[in-house]
């Protein structure tokens, strides 16, 4: 028994009540706590081995009325996560030079989002998962309510409403779930399923409502990472955010859909998702090619980076859905390396995505900075001239994100396609298709900021600083090390996948 | 030692009643060290008595000839409410510090109307139940009529009548089963122990029901709540919600649901596929929680939003209760010591944070005041009292409702999810009166184009803040370790009648 992960859980909220009466000094308040936080993620990361099992379990009885336990722990995912959570949320804190405005309010709602990623991606059981889950909603609501752009107000209120459908009906299902088989704990409800016991359950207790409720379930993930067509909110939520949010949204929080699909819907209701799976597979599709085509015709940055997000977690959703496969009976060697491709694929796309979604909004402060709040892409041209290292750097963000060899995102990507395209060669065809869009936009995006004649009014442009070549250096140089190691973080992957393999049935 | 929580309140207010004008400073000081010696008292039994039993409190001969007894005795559920009901004391009296007109009869009848919540919730003999219960609505009357606000008048008449309707029926069914057992004794538990014709109970049951359901708001007996809520003094409405709803609904389980257990079985026969007393009632339960939260939705006076969301919750206590299951009357009774707690904070923002320095209440006019900006720590209490009424974990009220909901699904599963759309509606009619009031995002300029300062208010005030503190940190304590309530509502419910626990199974 330890209690690491709740220390580490609790840590930004003690950071949070500290900043709300920092004033002038919440960032430097925040940015400590935020490093302190990474320094012990990393830590629970390095330490979590190689087994693929859970490790830093923590149980104990909460609410022993209805049988529910404060259950805990981190495996390959969940401790990768972590890791990611607290590396966004740094980035953000560095991010967020220019609030001026209540910084003490700012700072705590930050940590507070903080510290609801961690509780998300290292609880076990429903019971306190959706607490976490819910509690990193409110923070990012006020950020975007509070410190938006012009358009905040509509924006907020239907990110906040969109997540809120979608968080009752992942409550509805659960609570069914409970009715049918008196737990909420996901390695338990796992285990059901995977015993082939748990549909009966339902329909002895329920009736024929699995397909609901596998339903339901989706329906909270699909909106949070999103798939088409649940991803409207995005758009405007991304463009209005501060861009310091925005890195917190795509970087970390999208991510919980996905990790949401990993550890609750498909371990519980796989079988249910494989009867599905085909027009699973065309709403995937659609995400990733409609993401990308969407993000070829938006004129602002925000918004182009914003659809390139949908884009990428496409692929995400692309691997899972395509991973749900009714097994034929025994164990097929070919078809489960497939699966694990496919799936360390998509946990490796989380990360590298988290990482350089979050680098290229980290960019876009830089560039709105000096540009005075203005992000369109009409607005500059020729920004190498003036300003070679930023456009050098962020230049490196934008190729990891297009998917360059050498770089992290290529290796992910590679590997869902690797993993998706055996078994599911039509859709993995076809969205191959958004690959050469992404490529097109980014390659736009070089051409009409970076290159191409300089506009009167930026000759002056000024080039990144020392300090910010400092902070942004750690996690381009984390960019190339992973495209060159991608071990680094398979190693715990790996086991993980195959571990959660072994107990998912379809 | 319970008993004192009464004899304390009703010396209070007698003292307070007879002592010669003195000063208000004098009146409301006196009230709160009466309110907290009565919460001390009401938590030294709640905490002594552990998660034991029902302890007895008090037993003596009062009219003999009749056999009616002074007997007080605490079970579990008694325990809750009694706790909540010094919450919801000190709370009301910190937050009616600034009454100025007649204060000592003001806080006579407020101590009055406390004391004789504390007897219903303590009383064993019915007798005395419904002495107690009768002498909680005249002071309820005159706080409303003298104190009051918009037609407080036709409020505090509606409100009466309504209240002494339930009652007559409550008594005509009390005789009735007095006469019918012939034993001689008004005692609950020899009353509850006697087997009333099946038949009798059938009308019985249905006639003490509605007579306390009225007072509980239920639909379509809910008309008086909203128009009371509106007319009554802050701290009155504070009360109302808080605790005397509690009452009528406490009276349902403890008299109505024990006394007459037949009278929830089938009728033998079904009419538009509704068959027993038991589906009747948790219709109306069902269409007052979505009604409730629907009227909500379209009100344009602040208060009469709370006032509706009222009659909302209160429907999920009482679909808890007719659940007939163990978890759903747990969470009946945890929702009745929630919504008592987050209703008072609710109220106490509306009415008096708000109101008292705006002097209005329409959402519209307060749309303009920026009072986001003038009044942070109002917009603050209000997120949190907002989110802990929409059901989000973390909160009391999420443990409750996810109770209701599981037993719900047991036992009426169309209802569960027809209460998860009311849920939603919550969340949307919440969501709306906090952008209008406190983050509308109006342009802070006036009709000739010149900027509006944001308008100055008082500062906000110690007792202010104390009673927010008690309030919030109340239901943010239950919501993180439900366990401290849970523990001693879950036996007092097992020790029902058994009849009550199986669902209307043999």
């Amino acid at each position: 028994m330890s209690s690491v992960l709740t220390i580490l859980t609790i840590l930004p909220i003690i950071g949070a009540a500290v900043a709300l009466f920092a004033g002038a000094r919440a960032r430097a308040l925040a940015m400590v706590t935020s490093l302190a936080a990474l320094a012990f993620a990393l830590w629970i990361w390095l330490s979590i081995g190689f087994s693929g099992q859970m490790a830093f379990v923590e149980r104990s009885a909460w609410v022993p009325a209805l049988g529910i336990e404060y259950h805990l722990g981190a495996d390959g995912l969940g401790g990768l996560m972590l890791l990611l959570a607290a590396l966004v949320t740094y980035m953000a804190i560095d991010a967020s030079k220019r609030v001026t405005a209540r910084p003490g309010l700012y700072f705590a709602l930050v940590l507070l989002l903080e510290s609801g990623l961690f509780g998300t991606f290292t609880a076990l059981n429903f019971f306190h998962w959706f607490l976490f889950w819910e509690l990193s909603l409110i923070p990012a609501f006020f950020l975007i309510k509070l410190w938006g752009g012009e358009k905040r107000g509509p924006a907020a209120t239907q990110f906040f409403v969109y997540t809120m459908v979608g968080s009752v009906a992942l409550l509805l299902s659960f609570v069914a779930l409970y009715v049918a088989t008196g737990t909420m704990d996901f390695e338990e409800l796992t285990r059901l399923a995977a015993w082939g016991i748990l549909p009966g359950l339902i329909q002895t207790h329920l009736g024929p409502v699995a397909l609901w409720l596998a339903l339901g379930v989706l329906l909270g993930f699909a909106v949070k990472v999103p798939l088409m067509p649940f991803h409207t909110w995005l758009p405007a939520t991304y463009s209005e955010a501060p861009t310091a949010v925005t890195m917190l949204l795509t970087g970390a929080m999208s991510k919980m859909g996905v990790y949401g699909l990993l550890r609750l819907a498909l371990p519980i209701f796989g079988h249910e998702y494989a009867q599905i799976r085909t027009p699973l597979l065309v709403l995937a599709v659609l995400t990733v090619v409609a993401g990308a085509w969407a993000a070829a015709v938006q004129k602002d940055l925000k918004r182009i980076f914003a659809y390139s997000s949908v884009n990428h977690l496409g692929y995400c959703l692309l691997a899972i859905f395509a991973v749900a496969i009714p097994s034929p009976g025994g164990s097929d060697a070919a078809l489960n390396l497939s699966q694990t491709a496919a799936l360390d694929g998509v946990i490796l796309q989380m990360f590298n995505h988290g990482l350089t979604a979050a680098a290229i909004f980290w960019f876009l402060t830089f560039l709105e900075e000096r540009s005075g709040g203005d992000l369109r892409l009409d607005s500059f041209g020729g920004l190498r001239k003036p300003a070679p290292i930023f456009c050098g750097l962020m230049g490196i963000a934008l190729f990891s994100s297009l998917g360059l060899p050498g770089l992290n995102g290529f290796v992910s990507e590679f590997l869902i396609f690797r993993g998706a395209f055996p078994l599911a060669w039509q859709a993995a065809t076809v969205a191959v298709l958004g690959l050469l869009i992404t490529a097109a936009v980014i390659l736009t995006v070089i051409q009409r900021v970076f290159l191409g004649p300089l506009p009167e009014k930026w000759i002056a442009f000024p080039d990144l600083t020392r300090g910010e070549q400092l902070a942004v250096a750690p996690v381009l140089a984390l960019m190339l090390l992973l495209g060159l190691a991608p071990n680094l973080i398979l190693a715990t992957v790996n086991p993980a996948v195959m571990h959660l393999l072994a107990g998912w049935r379809f | 030692m319970l008993a004192y929580t009464i004899y304390l309140s009703f010396a209070g207010a007698l003292v307070l009643a007879v002592l010669p004008r003195a000063g208000s400073q004098f009146a409301r000081v006196f009230a709160l060290l009466v309110a907290i010696a009565g919460l001390a008292v009401g938590l030294a039994g709640f905490i002594s008595a552990g998660t034991g039993g029902a302890v007895a409190v008090a037993d003596l001969a009062w009219i003999p000839g009749m056999g009616i007894h002074y007997t007080l005795a605490a079970d579990g559920i008694s325990r809750v409410l009694v706790l909540l009901t010094g919450l919801a004391a000190v709370a009301g009296i910190l937050f009616s510090w600034t009454v100025s007109e007649r204060t000592n009869e003001f806080f006579a009848f407020f101590l009055a109307l406390i004391g004789g919540v504390y007897g219903v919730f303590l009383s064993v003999d019915l007798f005395l139940l419904f002495v107690f219960y009768e002498i909680a609505i005249v002071p309820k009357y005159f706080l409303i009529a003298i104190w009051g606000s918009t037609r407080r008048e036709y409020g505090a008449m509606k409100l009466a009548l309504y209240s002494f309707a339930g009652s007559a029926m409550v008594l005509i069914g009390l005789l009735a089963a007095y006469a019918t057992a012939g034993a001689h004794t008004m005692d609950l538990h020899t009353l509850a122990a006697y087997p009333f014709p099946v038949s009798f109970q059938m009308w019985a049951f249905p006639l003490v029901f509605v007579g306390f359901a009225i007072l509980a708001g239920m639909w379509p007996f809910h008309t008086w709540a909203p128009t009371g809520h509106v007319a009554a003094p802050t701290a009155a409405s504070m009360l109302l919600a808080g605790v005397v709803m509690k009452l009528g609904a406490y009276g349902c389980l403890r008299v109505a649901m024990t006394l007459f257990p037949h009278g929830l079985d089938p009728w033998g026969f079904s009419l538009l596929g509704i068959g027993s007393w038991r589906t009747v009632f948790a219709l109306f339960a069902v269409i007052g929680i979505v009604y409730g939260a629907a009227v909500a939705l379209v009100q344009n006076d602040f208060k009469f939003v709370i006032g509706y969301s009222s009659v909302s919750h209160m429907g999920l206590v009482l679909l808890g209760l007719l659940t007939l299951t163990q978890i759903g009357i747990d969470g009946a009774v945890l929702q009745m010591f929630s919504h008592g707690v987050l209703a008072g904070l609710l109220f106490a923002v509306v009415g008096r944070i708000v109101y008292e320095r705006t002097h209005t209440r329409d959402l519209n006019a307060l749309s303009k005041l920026q009072l986001g900006r003038a009044m942070p720590f109002a917009a603050a209490v209000f997120v949190i009292a907002g989110m802990a009424s929409m059901g989000l974990p973390g909160f009391s009220g999420f443990v409750a409702e996810i109770q209701v909901l599981i037993g719900a699904w047991y036992a009426f599963p169309w209802f569960a999810v027809v209460a998860g759309v009311g849920i939603v509606v919550g969340v949307a009619y919440t969501w709306r009166a906090l952008q209008r009031v406190f983050f509308s995002d109006l342009p802070a300029v006036g009709p000739g184009g010149e900027d509006v300062p944001v308008p100055r208010y008082d500062p906000i005030t110690w007792p202010e803040i104390a009673g927010v503190l008690l309030l919030a940190g109340s239901s943010l304590l239950i919501g993180v370790y439900p366990r401290l309530l849970l523990d001693v509502i879950t036996p007092a419910v097992q020790a029902l009648p058994h009849l009550l626990l199986t669902g209307g199974r043999p």
